[in-house]
């Protein structure tokens, strides 16, 4: 088949209905600019709020959850191994919140191939004074390099610096909290904590995570600090916080170092699965929005290659007369079909890149985020891959039934009529 | 190798529409190489009809054709196509020029769908052809720039760009005032005397039929003179 000559009379016919020919491209453009668009911003979107929790959820949490022992006394007796056992008010066991050998944890965990880095933490609940009032609160000692590295924690930062917390005695508290005890940068803090202990820290950064819930009640201070605070060792930790390469991996990754290293495990996946839910249907309405928008667009194709059908019924008639076949005749709508597929198509990319980038610089400010000053975008390839996948799809099944339609044209009877 | 170009055997053709009618009786028809037929009879005498079953366009009959001795009978929609571009060059009353298309393109387009020369070579043919029909002049406009005599003379020339084994033509001069119909004539005239060109025409012009070499005279869906 001369597929040459086929695209050139296919581009003759577009050419005589310039106009229709414009405004069916048109139609497909302005649905994938909507589509790049809408799937760019709510992607944009969703990662925000997944970053909102990701970057501050470790993949994998290692620590020692609060239960009871699993083996009790009654199931080491011989005599009674067979039998079922019931056991009243039995108390969780008192084992500490330290993780043990936590030093010999980490050095393992940061050879292993999978992981991206650790971060040891110290969660620990204290009392805030502020005159005769106690607020309660949570301090968390960190390692302030690797939760950096880990969880971009300066992004949450809006006043003073993270690395004034390697400073002795530094804390960094949420922006509820210094709010509410009318403390800023620079103040000094009095914390009680749960053992009793008093301790003075100067404040050296407020925090603002944008979870109203987290910011009045977390503050964050260096690992030794914290473990000054409460009188325990440089060993002491309670966490490990661990973020793999492949983040879908977590539950068995988790499942699997719970059973190494004998401690408990939770992974992200378990943690959040409500955000997941969220970020599918947001990709669900965009992704259906835009391929409703191209539906659309394929209607007003389907309609103008049918009226050309009936318009240039003589030229099909004599092009078969002379030796062109049902199929090159097809061919010809399905190129004409394809031209505004593809022409609309990068169009449509085009425009939805410049929409994207005009979302992209609209302020949007709020308290809760504070560092996002635009709508967030997400401008992955992928996006407009799909997009122009969409079109040429759309137009091709828009053009294939009027193509049929004009390959089963009789030119006897169209000739004969005449 | 025998003479003969076209062949017919037997051929029946029924119209279903709106009741079932015979439109074609038996017809055996053979048209030698160089001749130059005309076909008239009475409107309605399905000599049209007949036109179009030799033109492979239509398939829905009963019986044989033969072109160039082979079998066209029962053959694809895709192998009739080639079988037309290869061999037949059609004339219409309506010349049913591309107007998307400039004078030369037109004459070129059959020739480029067969592509069995280069398009320089096409181009070139086709104007040799617009030449030799006065029309050289013409080459560039687009077909609603010409008249109606100019029109049927491009398209003569579009019939003849493949160098078809037969020219059909459907009331060729139809449309056509006498001067126009004389010209149209010379031109098959000469192409029959200078080419060896045959053709098969379908007229109901008398004047016409009877310059021809041969008249195949219709009625009522059968040959009664050939």
């Amino acid at each position: 088949m001369n597929f040459k000559l086929i695209l050139n009379i296919a581009f003759h016919l577009l050419q005589a209905r310039l106009k229709q020919t414009v405004v069916a491209a048109i139609g497909v453009t302005f649905g994938i600019a909507m589509f790049i668009s809408l799937v760019s911003f709510m992607n944009g979107l969703n990662d925000l709020l997944d970053g909102l929790m990701l970057n501050r959820t470790p993949h994998v949490r290692l620590y020692n959850e609060i239960k009871p022992s699993e083996n009790q006394p009654i199931n080491l007796s011989e005599a009674y191994k067979k039998n079922a056992n019931f056991i009243n008010s039995i108390k969780p066991k008192d084992r500490g919140k330290s993780i043990y050998n936590s030093k010999t944890i980490i050095k393992v965990l940061k050879a292993d191939s999978r992981v991206v880095d650790v971060a040891p933490k110290i969660n620990t609940p204290v009392f805030f004074n502020s005159g005769t009032i106690e607020i309660s609160g949570i301090i968390s000692g960190v390692d302030v390099m690797a939760e950096e590295k880990l969880f971009a924690f300066s992004d949450y930062i809006i006043d003073g610096k993270i690395t004034d917390l390697t400073q002795n005695n530094s804390i960094i508290i949420g922006k509820g909290l210094a709010d509410k005890m009318l403390l800023e940068r620079g103040d000094i803090i009095k914390i009680t904590t749960a053992k009793g202990n008093l301790a003075s820290l100067k404040i050296v950064g407020i925090s603002q995570i944008g979870i109203a819930e987290i910011d009045d009640v977390s503050s964050y201070t260096s690992l030794e600090t914290a473990q000054k605070l409460l009188g325990e060792p440089t060993n002491y930790i309670t966490d490990i916080q661990i973020k793999l390469y492949d983040m879908t991996t977590a539950p068995s990754v988790a499942k699997e170092m719970a059973a190494t290293f004998e401690l408990d495990a939770i992974d992200y996946q378990t943690a959040n699965s409500q955000f997941e839910t969220g970020s599918s249907v947001r990709s669900i309405i965009s992704y259906a929005v835009g391929i409703v928008l191209l539906i659309v667009a394929g209607f007003g194709i389907y309609n103008i290659l049918n009226m050309m059908i009936y318009e240039k019924m003589d030229s099909i008639a004599i092009l078969k007369a002379t030796g062109f076949s049902g199929s090159d005749v097809k061919w010809i709508f399905i190129s004409l079909s394809l031209v505004i597929g593809v022409v609309g198509g990068l169009f449509g990319l085009v425009f939805g890149y410049i929409f994207t980038s005009i979302i992209d610089v609209i302020p949007f400010e709020t308290a809760a985020l504070p560092t996002i000053k635009t709508y967030p975008i997400n401008y992955n390839p992928v996006f407009y891959i799909i997009g122009i996948l969409f079109a040429l799809f759309t137009t091709v099944i828009a053009g294939l039934f009027p193509a049929l339609k004009a390959s089963r044209v009789d030119p006897v009877e169209i000739i004969r009529g005449k | 190798m025998n003479n003969t170009v076209l062949e017919t055997k037997a051929l029946n053709k029924y119209f279903n529409d709106p009741i079932r009618f015979q439109v074609l009786k038996n017809i055996a028809l053979t048209i030698n190489h160089g001749e130059f037929v005309s076909i008239v009879g009475k409107s309605g005498c399905g000599k049209s009809t007949l036109l179009y079953l030799l033109s492979t366009m239509d398939t829905d009959y009963e019986g044989e054709i033969y072109i160039h001795n082979e079998l066209v009978t029962n053959k694809s929609d895709a192998a009739l196509a080639k079988i037309r571009s290869e061999n037949i060059g059609f004339v219409f009353q309506f010349h049913y020029l591309l107007n998307e298309y400039n004078v030369l393109k037109n004459v070129m387009l059959p020739g480029l769908k067969l592509a069995k020369y280069s398009t320089k070579e096409i181009e070139h043919r086709a104007m040799e052809h617009l030449k030799t029909l006065d029309m050289q002049d013409q080459a560039l406009k687009m077909p609603n720039q010409l008249s109606g005599g100019q029109k049927q003379r491009v398209a003569i020339a579009r019939a003849l760009i493949n160098d078809p084994l037969i020219i059909m033509g459907d009331e060729p001069t139809g449309n056509l005032d006498k001067k126009n119909s004389d010209m149209v004539f010379d031109i098959f005239n000469q192409l029959t005397i200078e080419k060896n060109q045959t053709l098969l025409i379908v007229t109901h012009d008398n004047d016409f039929a009877h310059r021809t070499h041969r008249i195949v005279t219709m009625e009522d869906g059968s040959i009664i003179e050939s």
